[in-house]
């Protein structure tokens, strides 16, 4: 590829939150028809960097030329004048909405009476078109997608507008591998058209497919720029952690524990179901054991892991805790029982993003003591500085609003609240997701490490990889029920459950009619 | 996946109305006040006659016609999520300060546009409180509420009368459009032609303009239209700002009919307002409504005066307890169509 002008260059650049430097003289250079991938650990800088050039945050110090001419943006709306366009990790689009509108909004097509929605509506199909999602109609409501179309909903807004620069910032954490090809499809398309692409993400096989030049940082510093044949994985990864891999080669090593599944499971239920979210499951749930729930998205995982914990009330099925026959209906009765869960929707069900850290840790425990009766600034204080350092919480300023905290951190907050109930059952749905190499590594361990404790421990991943490693039996589910349950052990690996999912149903000619769209869910 | 260059035929008939209606469900509780409107007019008609008139009709609008502007206005700032407490006192300060300048030899259109402006400065100083020093709008509102009303106390505590001959009193004079036999006319009033032309243009702006989808945006997701580079800020100012606004059209309105202003004008009409809107299908939450819902609301509100009053074995004081209950229903069928979405 030839050396052409960069189109977007970042030189020096500095912000500082109050007390905590989040970057310190960062420079990034964008080419026009390159993919740009931009590499850290959670808290390395990278969400703030990307904010820098949308015009989120205002720079301390440094420069941004935008073609070669020194721009300050002042907002989201000069950046998208300038040509830069983002799509979030979280979809940030209208749910309210048609999805034709949260892709014109901004850019409607207008008449000489207001806004010509046809002409409107029109447009976004054509724009959704060059995306191969032409099949959905711009007439509906965006509520009715699931996530991952959403997010290419989002991405389709970026392209109404006309973008130099496209920053996607960890758009495939919630896609499926299908979708994540689509997305790359659309991604080389718009590089062969000139778009310089910011590209955000944690799987190390989708950088190393897509990207051709990295930028790695570091706590908020610069660590290098490569090309991305120049560098290696482990390389890469060394750098971005500042360390060997020593951390997670030790977590592969591990000796699946001795789990006396011959015991009385401390959670067991019979026909759990709910009418148009789970079919009739059987679970058990042993002391010191991680039962891994795998599956596709949308089959099922967090619906029955909800019904377990109560959030919805379960239509069917009989429950025992420790042998003792219970309904859990609602989440008190389960947070009662020791059950804690914690939500896969970090943003809308977990953090509360004004709150300080140390408040979001003792939410839980203050939750079940009653607010009649206040934890004691002592008390309080023990929890958080026990969870800070034993999940590496960074930074470990407990007076921070938790919004300020990068997604990887977040998430280690949310893991502590549930902790601090000392729970027996512990429902982990998506801990890792949109987490960086480091931050997984450290949060697998510690689940692995709660086990050993003689937690029980559900652990949700749509990485089936992860759910692998982490687990010492595998339930497996597809269209809302359950298909499966294995053993993990070194017959067991992503091939073998993905091959069990796609043989499910095989030889069962109605089974083909029951294939639906994701969207029905 | 090809591209799509054709527009599916569009299906027709009763078949057309249920892929419609279920493909949007916002509509269900605008659609349900609809029904509801009708079949207390059915009701009405039946049980104590004299309801599908033109007279009693004509009067439903000319006597509701300020509480339309004042819903409009608050439908604006209900679709951002916000909440405007101010607005019955606004009519209170203004009508007074208007008629009080009227009085003291003021040319009366000059005074008119002053009332209008009145009611643009508090919806103003809301919309900076808001967006500027983040006060809940719910505080804001509720300050700017104690504020004009105190100040309609200070200017005076008796009813302050417009004087007979004085023109602002002819938006409030019936135009007879068909003389009916029995005075059964149909009637209207500059103010409901007022009323009506508030409708059209906010109904407009919602449907029609960047500026009324941005307050769609907003009500879905704040964030998010901040982040699609949307104006947001400036959007929130103009929904207090339409909002305080109407409101001083609405005293204006108001006043005309009445004839005089008094500082205790007004208490409790934003909650009618509010009342109007949701029972029109706008969500409280934001991001859905109607304004013609809104409509809708109101007239459902006056119809229910009017009922009321026929009926006559139901102690007035029964309104508002009356008013609740339609009001109760309309926030649960709301909530259930919410569950509806969220699957």
């Amino acid at each position: 590829m030839p050396e052409s002008l960069p189109i977007v260059e970042m030189v020096g650049i500095s912000i500082a939150f109050p007390g905590v430097k989040a970057l310190d003289g960062v420079g990034l250079r964008l080419f026009p028809g390159e993919v740009h991938t931009l590499m850290g650990e959670n808290g390395a800088g990278k969400s703030t960097l990307i904010k820098a050039l949308t015009g989120v945050y205002k720079i301390d110090d440094g420069e941004i030329r935008i073609a070669g001419e020194p721009r300050r943006l002042g907002g989201t709306a000069d950046a998208q004048h300038a040509g830069i366009s983002t799509v979030y990790q979280e979809v940030n689009l209208c749910a309210n909405l048609t999805i034709g509108e949260n892709v014109m909004l901004g850019h409607e097509v207008r008449g000489a009476a207001g806004i010509n929605w046809r002409a409107t509506h029109r447009a976004a199909g054509a724009t959704l078109a060059k995306l191969g999602l032409g099949h959905l109609d711009p007439r509906r409501p965006l509520a009715t997608l699931p996530l991952a179309l959403q997010q290419l909903v989002a991405i389709s807004r970026s392209m109404v507008a006309e973008c130099k620069v496209l920053i996607l910032d960890e758009p495939t954490s919630s896609l499926d591998a299908n979708e994540v090809e689509q997305l790359f499809t659309v991604i080389r398309g718009l590089r062969d058209q000139g778009v310089a692409i910011l590209f955000v993400s944690h799987f190390l096989d989708q950088v190393y497919a897509i990207s051709d030049r990295l930028t790695v940082l570091r706590n908020g510093r610069f660590e290098g720029e490569y090309r991305t044949s120049e560098l290696e994985r482990a390389q890469l990864i060394a750098k971005m952690i500042g360390k060997d891999l020593a951390v997670l080669k030790s977590l592969d090593a591990k000796e699946s524990r001795r789990v006396r599944t011959d015991e009385a499971p401390l959670y067991a239920a019979t026909g759990l179901g709910r009418k148009g979210a789970v079919e009739a499951v059987d679970i058990e749930l042993h002391r010191g054991e991680v039962v891994g729930l795998a599956g596709l998205l949308g089959s099922g995982r967090t619906e029955l892991a909800r019904l377990i914990y109560g959030a919805d009330r379960p239509d069917t099925g009989e429950v025992a805790v420790d042998g003792e026959p219970t309904e859990i209906t609602t989440p008190a009765k389960a947070l009662a029982h020791r059950i804690a869960f914690s939500s896969e929707n970090r943003r809308d069900e977990g953090i509360v993003r004004d709150l300080t850290v140390r408040e979001n840790l003792v939410l839980a425990v203050q939750a079940r003591r009653g607010w009649a009766r206040p934890l004691p600034r002592r008390e309080q204080d023990a929890i958080v500085a026990k969870y800070v350092s034993a999940l590496g919480v960074r930074p470990a300023d407990p007076e921070r609003p938790v919004r300020l905290l990068s997604g990887g951190n977040q998430q280690k907050v949310l893991l502590g609240r549930w902790l601090a109930t000392d729970p027996e059952i512990l429902i982990l749905d998506e801990p890792t997701r949109g987490i960086d190499v480091g931050a997984k590594a450290e949060i697998q361990e510690y689940v692995a490490d709660l086990a050993d404790d003689g937690l029980a421990v559900l652990f949700i991943s749509s990485e089936i990889e992860e759910v692998v490693r982490q687990s010492d039996r595998i339930v497996v589910l597809k269209d809302h029920r359950k298909i499966a349950e294995l053993e993990g052990g070194p017959g067991v690996s992503a091939e073998s459950i993905v091959t069990v999912i796609a043989e499910d149903g095989l030889g069962d000619p109605s089974a083909d009619t029951a294939v639906r769209e994701e969207a029905t869910t | 996946m090809s591209t799509l260059t054709t527009a599916p035929p569009a299906p027709t008939g009763a078949r057309a109305l249920v892929k419609r209606l279920s493909l949007h469900l916002d509509t269900l509780p605008t659609g349900a006040a609809v029904v509801i409107f009708i079949g207390m007019i059915v009701y009405g008609e039946a049980a104590y006659g004299r309801i599908v008139q033109f007279n009693t009709l004509s009067n439903l609008l000319i006597n509701n016609a300020h509480l339309i502007i004042l819903t409009v206005g608050l439908t604006f700032v209900i679709l951002t999520g916000g909440i405007d407490l101010s607005v019955g006192a606004v009519i209170a300060f203004s009508s007074v300060a208007g008629v009080m300048l009227m009085n003291a030899g003021w040319n009366p259109w000059i005074a008119m546009a002053l009332m209008v402006l009145i009611g643009t400065a508090f919806g103003a100083a809301s919309g900076v409180l808001v967006q500027y020093f983040h006060v809940q709008p719910f505080i804001a509102t509720l300050a700017m509420m104690f504020l004009g009303r105190g100040l309609a106390s200070i200017l005076s505590t008796v009813p302050e009368r417009l004087a007979d001959d004085n023109p602002v009193r002819g938006l409030g004079t019936q135009i007879k459009l068909y003389d009916g036999p029995k005075v059964n006319d149909i009637a209207i009033t500059p103010g409901v032609v007022i009323a009506a032309v508030v409708v059209a243009a906010a109904f407009f702006v919602l449907h029609r303009t960047r500026t009324g989808r941005t307050v769609y945006a907003i009500g879905g997701s704040e964030q998010s239209a901040a982040l699609m580079g949307l104006p947001v800020v400036a959007t929130k100012m103009w929904v207090y700002i339409i909002s305080g606004s109407l409101a001083g059209l609405a005293a204006v309105v108001y006043t005309a009919r009445l004839g005089s202003a008094q500082n205790i004008t007004g208490i409790g009409w934003e909650l009618d307002a509010i009342a109007a809107a949701v029972i029109g299908g706008t969500l409280l939450t934001g991001g859905a409504g109607f304004v013609l819902g809104s409509v809708v609301g109101a007239l459902v509100l006056g119809l229910m005066n009017v009922l009321i009053t026929r009926d006559g074995s139901i102690p007035p004081e029964a309104t508002t307890i009356i008013t609740g209950g339609i009001l109760l229903v309309f926030v649960l069928l709301q909530r259930a169509v919410l569950a509806r979405r969220r699957e």
